[in-house]
């Protein structure tokens, strides 16, 4: 795969979607490199990073909030700060709620369920980096598999949120009782990105979908 | 010395666990007006005096044991 881009998939302790993306992220043509949660990295050698899916440090104290302390989170900071495409799937996308490099706060569902099913959902706003609105279908179709999947952020929060175009995706028919039916969100900039749904698992027909696969084609 | 620190989910938060709780506690006739889980996380703290104590523990919790946007905290002194 040499040529090709290289894109940095972080590792925690409990991450437990890494090799999914792993598969993903060669299946389009890409270059994938593990990053150890212990570890900094040099920032300019990385196209896009991608936090998995899991249930880092075991969800211990909330989720996502060791993981947001661990020492390659600097260099995260560092890369969404120049503008690197990062993106955060599941427990990936609760590590940047927690860090404060999203807005808002993933809490346990509506229903206490842990809930494992298809859905379906609506793009609100494209995002340039992941399954921009030229390759992404809308509505797609997504598995999700979270008990802590209920966004949640206060009401000055949401009116940012849609003021300034930050819903990424929406839930046609809300599993969780997220606020707004929100599925994913980014940053002011659009370079940051996280959803509880997992495109890596929705990349070929035979994984019951491919809908997600447009997330990764984009990066190529 | 010991210091405790209290983590509740904010009021404006719906507490999904707290009304589970409650509503096993209705089915037991045990009713109650509200009931909310948080967390409590203890931490021994070498200092010179309470008050520097509870400074380094008030620090701790804003840097990782609660999230303001949806907990709020509180601090004790453990006798």
């Amino acid at each position: 795969m040499s040529g090709s881009k290289r894109i940095g998939i972080l590792r925690f302790l409990g991450t437990n979607c890494d090799r999914d993306v792993w598969q993903a992220i060669e299946a389009v043509g890409l270059a994938p490199e593990w990053l150890w949660y212990q570890d900094r990295f040099e920032v300019s050698r990385f196209a896009a990073l991608i936090l998995p899916g899991g249930f880092s440090y075991g969800d211990y104290l909330r989720c996502g909030a060791l993981a947001a302390k661990a020492p390659v989170m600097a260099s995260v900071r560092e890369a969404a700060s120049r503008g690197v495409p990062v993106l955060g799937i599941c427990n990936g996308f609760q590590i940047l709620c927690d860090s404060g490099l999203l807005p808002g706060a993933l809490v346990r569902n509506e229903g206490l369920r842990f809930i494992d099913q298809w859905v379906e959902l609506n793009l609100v706003n494209s995002c340039p980096a992941f399954a921009p609105q030229a390759v992404a279908k809308t509505p797609s179709r997504l598995p999700i598999a979270h008990g802590e999947g209920r966004f949640y952020v206060e009401a000055e929060g949401l009116k940012e949120l849609q003021d300034q175009g930050q819903i990424w995706w929406t839930y046609a028919d809300n599993p969780n009782g997220s606020m707004a039916n929100i599925a994913g969100v980014m940053n002011r900039e659009k370079n940051v990105a996280g959803l509880m749904p997992h495109p890596e698992r929705a990349i070929f027909d035979w994984m019951g979908g491919d809908d997600g696969r447009s997330f990764f084609t984009s990066l190529v | 010395m010991k210091i405790g620190v209290k983590v509740l989910p904010r009021s404006e938060v719906l507490d999904s666990q707290g009304r589970a709780v409650e509503k096993t506690l209705a089915q037991h006739g045990k009713t109650v007006a509200a009931c909310r889980v948080g967390k409590y996380v203890q931490l021994e703290i070498d200092a010179p005096t309470q008050e520097k104590a509870l400074e380094q523990a008030r620090e701790i919790a804003s840097f990782v044991l609660y999230n303001p946007l949806i907990e709020t905290f509180e601090l004790e002194v453990v006798k």
